[in-house]
């Protein structure tokens, strides 16, 4: 229990302290380019993704990993 | 009556169209015009995605071929409409869970129709691995307000002997002037699995194709019904603008699944573990002196947890840094870490219009299922009574170290368009108990390596 109070504290904590980074709507041009998106190349990442489901234990993390294929 | 008028005017028709022609063709050039303005504009608003992958593992293993195809069309009130369809085909030989021997060893295929041999020493591979698969993604994503967006997604991929289907839904929050926004989202996968020759059952021994009565006992090996898993999955994900630039993504996700998570191709050798005995080290035999193998068994559900955490940072020169780490848990008694870097450094300023080199590595460690085993000691089999439920010799159950080393080339020959090549070397090895006696002489972690090579056209 009390590590569940601590679990949820700790999100608020970081949540909150979220507010005080960031930065201007006006500043965002950077972060604006194709290549800073969080996912820059769609399609890599699903390969990627489907060669190593396919070879190890682990999948998915990112995003969901979704369903299976014969090869695992 | 109508009819004589028809042909009375026929010439005076006749001359006015002649008269009226020009005009039309004018017009009409003007509709093709304006058709071509739409057709256009239409295609403006569509982006396109296509990538085509190579692997191939060395010792003539595993080789795929997988094209991708993805399109992704913009609307006018910010939503989106994105069709993947992906095509693979695998063919080669893939490790069957066996040790190798200081003796030839005859594996029964999976079909029950024919055997394969593996000369001594060497690693009993499955050869009858080939397969196809087509699989098709949608995904919709549409703002709800100026604070609010949701995504839905369907997807199904269809194989020879596997169906899997699924859709996922999530909703997205952004709050700190957009700086913040936090992601929830649900999947939900049903597969089907229905392998040819019918399932073995957990820890059946496989009949061997020389035994008298054969068809017997294979079938009371095999159950027929086909077997189906869902996959069930949760996440919270935190994406938070630290400063003009840098953004990092944080997720923390669950996936529980359930029903047949066997793999109906992978055998177990049993091996002779008593010291005093000649066959120490050795195949463990039956009545008829054929080696035993059994059809691995592993638990009905596994419950994963993820965490994920990414960095991207553009350096003050422009070129970007591409950073995550990823840790998984789960009740097999698997854990995970993932280490991914890559590093894009453009030729020159203008990043919209570069070409760039971007080396990739990426590291991955896990550590072995509970029930993982290279080979079942004959003290443990029991004589066919074993004492334990659940067990595998699949590779990827194993301790596991793996690295990809890559590089990228991408030149981007105008905004939004370019064709990208990306070539990787991908090394696992695998670790787990030694072998007894004659088996301690044999290889029984070979590792993989492969070698990727990925092309893409984004236009």
């Amino acid at each position: 229990m009390h590590q569940k109070i601590l679990q949820i504290m700790l999100i608020v904590s970081f949540i909150s302290a979220c507010s005080n980074v960031g930065v201007k709507p006006w500043e965002k041009n950077i972060l604006a380019r194709d290549d800073m998106q969080l996912i820059h190349a769609p399609l890599e990442a699903g390969l990627d993704d489907h060669i190593y489901f396919s070879k190890e234990a682990s999948s998915g993390g990112r995003g969901f990993s979704g369903g299976g294929c014969g090869c695992n | 009556m109508q009819l004589n008028t028809e042909v009375r005017d026929k010439t005076k028709d006749k001359s006015r169209f002649q008269k009226i022609s020009p005009a039309l063709a004018i017009a009409s050039i003007g509709i093709l015009g304006a058709n071509e303005t739409l057709a256009k504009d239409e295609l403006d608003r569509w982006d396109f995605d296509t990538a085509v992958l190579l692997y191939a593992e060395a010792d003539d293993r595993v080789s795929a071929v997988e094209p991708v195809f993805s399109a992704t069309r913009a609307f006018d009130n910010g939503e989106t409409l994105n069709i993947k369809l992906a095509y693979d085909t695998l063919t080669g030989a893939s490790p069957n869970g066996a040790t190798p021997s200081k003796q030839k060893q005859i594996f029964t295929r999976p079909s029950g129709k024919g055997k394969s041999t593996i000369a001594s020493g060497e690693s009993p591979l499955d050869d009858t691995f080939k397969d196809s698969r087509v699989a098709l993604a949608l995904n919709w994503t549409a703002p709800i307000n100026r604070e609010w967006e949701y995504s839905t997604g369907l997807y199904g991929s269809k194989e020879f002997d596997y169906l899997s289907l699924g859709g996922n839904a999530s909703i997205k929050h952004y709050f700190n002037q957009k700086n913040s926004a936090i992601n929830f989202g649900i999947s939900f996968s049903s597969d089907q699995v229905e392998p040819k020759g019918g399932t073995p059952i957990a820890l059946a021994e496989m009949a061997h194709k020389s035994d008298d009565d054969f068809k017997d006992t294979h079938k009371k090996t095999r159950e027929d019904d086909s077997n189906s898993k869902t996959i069930q999955e949760g996440m919270i994900g935190l994406t938070q603008v630290i400063n003009r630039q840098t953004i990092m993504q944080f997720n923390a996700g669950f996936s529980y699944t359930s029903g047949y998570l066997t793999d109906p191709f992978k055998l177990l050798s049993v091996i002779g573990s008593d010291k005093s005995d000649s066959d120490y080290g050795a195949n463990f035999q039956d009545t008829n002196s054929n080696n035993i193998y059994l059809y691995e068994a592993r638990p009905d559900s596994k419950l994963r947890h993820s965490f994920y955490w990414q960095t991207k940072y553009s350096v003050s020169n422009g070129d970007m840094i591409d950073s995550s780490y990823r840790f998984m848990i789960d009740d097999w008694g698997i854990n995970s870490h993932t280490l991914d870097f890559r590093y894009r450094w453009y030729f020159t300023l203008n990043k919209e219009r570069d070409s760039y080199l971007e080396p990739h590595l990426r590291y991955y460690s896990q550590s072995a299922a509970d029930f993982y085993q290279r080979y079942i000691d004959s003290d443990d089999y029991q004589l066919g009574d074993p004492n334990f439920s659940f067990a595998s010799a699949d590779e990827r159950l194993s301790d596991m170290n793996a690295v990809t080393l890559g590089l990228k080339y991408g030149w981007r020959y105008q905004e939004g368009k370019e064709v990208n090549i990306k070539l990787e070397y991908y090394s696992q090895s695998h670790s787990g108990k030694k072998g007894i006696g004659s088996l301690s002489n044999q290889e029984l972690y070979p590792g993989t390596k492969a070698v990727m090579l990925a092309i893409g056209y984004s236009f």
